[in-house]
């Protein structure tokens, strides 16, 4: 009964109750959603407030405004000038499109594979779904560099089995496949958990039910399975589509000059020309862009809690 | 049986893919060649280097403290958190609270780092250990939140109120029931929490100081110079490192398990 | 049904006497949850020494009513006196009463003993007497060799045993039991209810138990108080419940009942006996003897329990008895009871149940048997609500 717990926290105020609630509240307040307020009003401020990094003298925030008293909206225009927003911004959700769709076409059979195990494999299979998750994101990029280099062992493992030649090299690294590789690799086991749940839990009934009323199996998929599986689907698209669209160290690492995606290019802004309001802007854009696949996502945690 | 067969297939090159790369790595860690396609036999070499590498050994102590200090405050944050999302229904601004523990799941990193960055600056604050710390802090604790509430929605509230009705405080009820019965989820959430943190390149960058450079930035400098046997070295330990403690849990809980039937087996056998 | 109105116990009816003063009152007591009314304008008295049980279907607020004598929800309006005094606002550690729960809340990483000494820790007393009570606890609920077990080395019967001598050793004023038997199966369950009995006289204790099974309200209770959407149908004793339900409600619930809708035709004078009425049921006519404030041409519907209704092939000679007459239509074997159900000419049914006292094997009455079904004027009832 939902309603007991309800009514008993309305009807007993406790000061205990409120520390509960009031500490992580107002952390979150602080260092989660007050920084999105200041970057907001950061990215209408000049480039000349933008101070060097590693040079602590920027003043509190009286003098703050004092510098940012010419608010506008010069450097978002600005990105509308410079085509290298544009494309992007346009290339971010292009491969954050292309890599979520391969990871579902890899997930989903993985998933329901995992689904379909006896039952006293599953936790182990969980595990080793899990395991690669808990080592550095990182360090799981950095194996296929080795892998994936001209010289490296992808091309060695090809020139031995006779598919290539002594001179010819596999010339991936530093592209954009190199890029899907890096980023299905990274993100195959946050697509496949929620894949998982959803399709783990589903009635077995439901499918002999099916076949008994005359249904084939891969019909009895897409008529029963698939359907009943789309939040799991949703959840994984999201929780994989969101952060790709702002990933930084998998285009840097294993993509080329011409490799644009946005996180990369807010990187160069901020690190590489020290322009803050400039960063500001691309990645307040970034987040109008992401507002929606995020409130997809949280609609969709809601309805499982 | 057809689709066992294609359901195996699937799983072997789905695992495959997942390991072999990192199989690699571990392996050519101990290859005495430098060169990355030339086995050049066993050797600790690497491992030796990069023991003398002040610079990386710096970087891994400064992860280590960043790591054990923010996950314990975001583990303890984040308990609080999922205490509230589970236990209250109703109070002013939970959507607006429940948004804030979801998003930063899936918040792209560079909008989070930069975004924090500029709230330290505003608040004249010099970056450096601390700002790693509760940067750290405030993205583990959402993720502890998930893992403490999956398991408080199964928690049988009658335990409370049993405790409640023998005479027991809210507040001792909480420290002396709940939470002794919630503590596997609340350790997992703290060892998840841990290796976001020793995980995390791109926030730890926009909020490290002078003296505070962690692991991974030290590792990233590093990789973007090319790849050396002495990263895959350290990459093969903090692996070692993070296997070794998932599967000493994933063994724990099996026992636990195992123990709790074998308990079931002596109640059946005294009914009769 | 079985008819079991308890063995036969102590004189103790304080509810009879004018000057007993309640032990526990609920006055006026509303509990809404949102829309929902759980509890309607409900008053009550329940006595010291009592067994008292809330019967009733789920949903009918029964749960709701015993939370909120423990404290974990607070009446929405009216008050509860425990001993005269109002005990609103008071939070359920501070109570004198305790609770045993449906699902047990057993403390799973404590063993039985730490689990029965919980509540005395609570309120500090010295070790030694924490330690004689829980040892007087393990032997009354005899669990003596199993105090260090924890719960989920227990069976669902010593699970039951553990959480009763949990609630009991505190002494509490009122032990709260909420479905205490649900978990058990039959046997164990008939078992118990004959232990808790026993406990609650040897201790003296006054309980409230909440089940919505009525042969085990009907085993243990003093009274019972049957309830339907928030709302008290009757309080009375078991054996005024099952003989003189005041509604339909009740009559339906506790039991098997043929209920015949009907309305009144003749009263007392013209039957001569007194309070005696004549129910017109749509073309079947019976008389009832019994005081009731019916006049004529009320509705109201006659009830009658399968097992005061004699069946026969024979034309019954007595006038003075209710007759009707019928088609067998079906036949239940229960073992110690066979039921008949009569089909009237007019296609309504009435059940008769009948003793199976000899051995089955030459059945008098079988399918499609045109029979008669009589009982005395004092069998049946007038259930004028």
């Amino acid at each position: 009964m939902a309603s007991v717990s309800e009514t008993q926290a309305a009807n007993t105020p406790n000061p205990a109750r409120w520390f509960v609630v009031v500490v992580p509240y107002l952390w979150l307040l602080l260092f989660f959603t007050a920084p999105f307020l200041i970057i907001f009003k950061i990215s209408l401020s000049d480039t000349a407030i933008a101070m060097p990094p590693y040079t602590p003298v920027f003043p509190g925030f009286g003098a703050i405004s004092g510098y940012i008293s010419k608010l506008d909206f010069e450097n978002y225009l600005f990105l509308t000038e410079d085509p290298l927003y544009i494309k992007s911004y346009l290339s971010s959700l292009r491969i954050a499109v292309i890599s979520t769709f391969l990871l579902l076409l890899i997930g989903y059979p993985m998933a329901l594979a995992m689904a379909r195990a006896p039952i006293t494999l599953r936790p182990t299979l969980v595990m080793l779904v899990i395991l690669p998750f808990w080592t550095s994101f990182l360090i799981r990029v950095y194996a296929w560099i080795g892998i994936l280099k001209p010289d490296g062992l992808l091309t060695l493992l090809l020139q031995t089995i006779g598919l290539m030649g002594p001179n010819e090299q596999v010339l991936i690294f530093r592209t954009d496949i190199a890029v899907f590789i890096g980023i299905v690799y990274s993100y195959l086991p946050f697509m496949v958990l929620p894949l998982y749940s959803a399709l783990e839990k589903m009635d077995n009934t439901l499918l002999e039910a099916a076949s008994d009323l005359g249904c084939p199996p891969w019909k009895a998929f897409w008529k029963i399975t698939f359907p009943l599986s789309l939040p799991g689907v949703i959840a994984g698209s999201m929780i994989c589509f969101i952060p790709i669209t702002g990933e930084f160290v998998i285009p840097d690492l294993l993509g080329g000059a011409d490799t644009l995606m946005i996180g990369k290019t807010l990187w160069t802004e901020f690190f590489g020309n020290r322009d803050w309001p400039l960063a500001s802007a691309v990645a307040v854009v970034l987040l109008i862009m992401l507002v929606v696949p995020i409130m997809i996502f949280q609609n969709q945690q809601k309805k499982v809690v | 049986m057809k689709s066992s067969r294609f359901d195996a297939t699937v799983l072997t090159l789905c695992f495959a893919f997942l390991y072999i790369p990192i199989i690699i790595l571990v392996v050519y860690s101990f290859n005495a060649s430098k060169l990355v396609t030339v086995w050049g036999g066993f050797s600790l070499q690497w491992y030796r280097t990069m023991w003398s590498n002040e610079g990386l050994m710096d970087a891994a102590w400064v992860t280590a403290r960043v790591g054990v200090l923010s996950a314990t405050l975001g583990t303890v944050l984040g308990t609080l958190a999922a205490l509230s999302l589970v236990r209250f229904q109703k109070f002013p601004g939970r959507m607006l609270f429940s948004g804030m523990i979801y998003a930063p799941l899936v918040m792209p990193e560079v909008i989070t780092g930069l975004s924090m960055l500029l709230l330290f600056v505003a608040l004249n604050i010099d970056r450096g250990f601390w700002t790693v710390t509760i940067a750290h802090t405030t993205f583990t604790m959402c993720y502890v939140a998930i893992v403490v509430q999956s398991r408080l929605m199964t928690f049988d509230r009658s335990l409370e109120e049993a405790a409640l009705d023998l005479g027991c405080p809210p507040v001792r009820t909480f420290f002396k029931i709940t939470l002794p019965l919630i503590l596997p989820a609340v350790i997992a959430g703290w060892m998840l929490a841990f290796t976001l943190s020793l995980d995390d390149l791109v926030i730890a960058s926009f909020n490290t100081g002078p003296g505070a450079t962690t692991l991974p930035i030290k590792i990233y400098s590093q990789v973007r110079l090319g790849v050396t046997p002495e990263i895959n070295a350290i990459c093969t330990i903090l692996i070692g490192f993070v296997t070794i403690g998932v599967i000493l849990a994933s063994i724990s809980t099996k026992r636990t398990e195992l123990r709790r039937i074998r308990d079931e087996h002596v109640a059946l056998r005294g009914t009769t | 049904m079985a008819k079991s109105l308890g063995p036969v116990k102590r004189k103790f009816s304080p509810w009879t006497d004018p000057s007993a003063v309640p032990f526990i009152r609920f006055e006026n007591i509303t509990k809404r949850f949102g829309d929902f009314t759980a509890v309607d304008n409900l008053t009550l008295d329940i006595y010291e020494r009592e067994f008292f049980s809330l019967l009733g279907p789920s949903g009918c607020g029964k749960t709701t009513l015993m939370r909120m004598l423990a404290g974990f929800e607070e009446p929405t309006e009216g008050r509860i006196l425990l001993q005269g005094k109002d005990i609103s606002g008071v939070p359920p550690y501070r109570r004198p009463t305790n609770m045993m729960f449906q699902s047990y809340a057993l403390f799973p990483h404590m063993t039985v003993e730490k689990n029965i000494a919980f509540g005395l820790e609570q309120d500090n007393l010295p070790k030694g007497e924490i330690a004689a009570r829980v040892e007087e606890m393990l032997k009354l609920v005899k669990l003596e060799p199993f105090a260090r077990r924890k719960p989920n080395q227990l069976s669902g019967g010593q699970r039951q045993r553990v959480a009763l001598a949990r609630s009991l050793a505190k002494r509490p004023k009122v032990l709260l039991l909420d479905e205490p038997l649900g978990a058990l199966d039959k046997k164990l369950r008939e078992e118990t209810q004959f232990e808790l009995m026993d406990i609650q006289t040897n201790l003296g204790l006054t309980f409230l138990i909440v089940t919505h099974d009525q042969e085990e309200a009907m085993t243990v209770s003093d009274r019972i108080a049957v309830m339907d959407k928030g709302v008290i149908m009757q309080v009375a004793t078991p054996a005024e419940i099952y003989e003189a339900p005041n509604s339909r409600y009740v009559a339906d619930f506790i039991g098997d009942i043929n209920i015949l809708e009907g309305t009144v035709s003749t009263t007392e004078s013209a039957l001569g006996a007194p309070g005696a009425v004549r129910i017109d049921c749509d073309g079947v006519s019976v008389a009832v003897e019994q005081e009731c404030q019916a006049v004529k041409g009320d509705r109201v519907a006659f009830a009658i329990r399968p097992e005061k209704v004699r069946i026969s092939p024979d034309q019954p000679t007595d006038t003075s008895f209710n007759a009707v007459y019928g088609e067998v239509w079906d036949i239940g074997y229960l073992g110690d009871f066979s039921v008949f159900l009569v089909k009237m000419a007019d296609g309504r049914i009435v059940r008769a149940a009948q003793a199976n006292v000899s051995r089955l094997v030459d059945r008098p009455i079988t399918f499609g048997d045109m029979v008669w079904l009589t009982w005395p004027l004092d069998a049946g009832l007038v259930l004028t609500r």
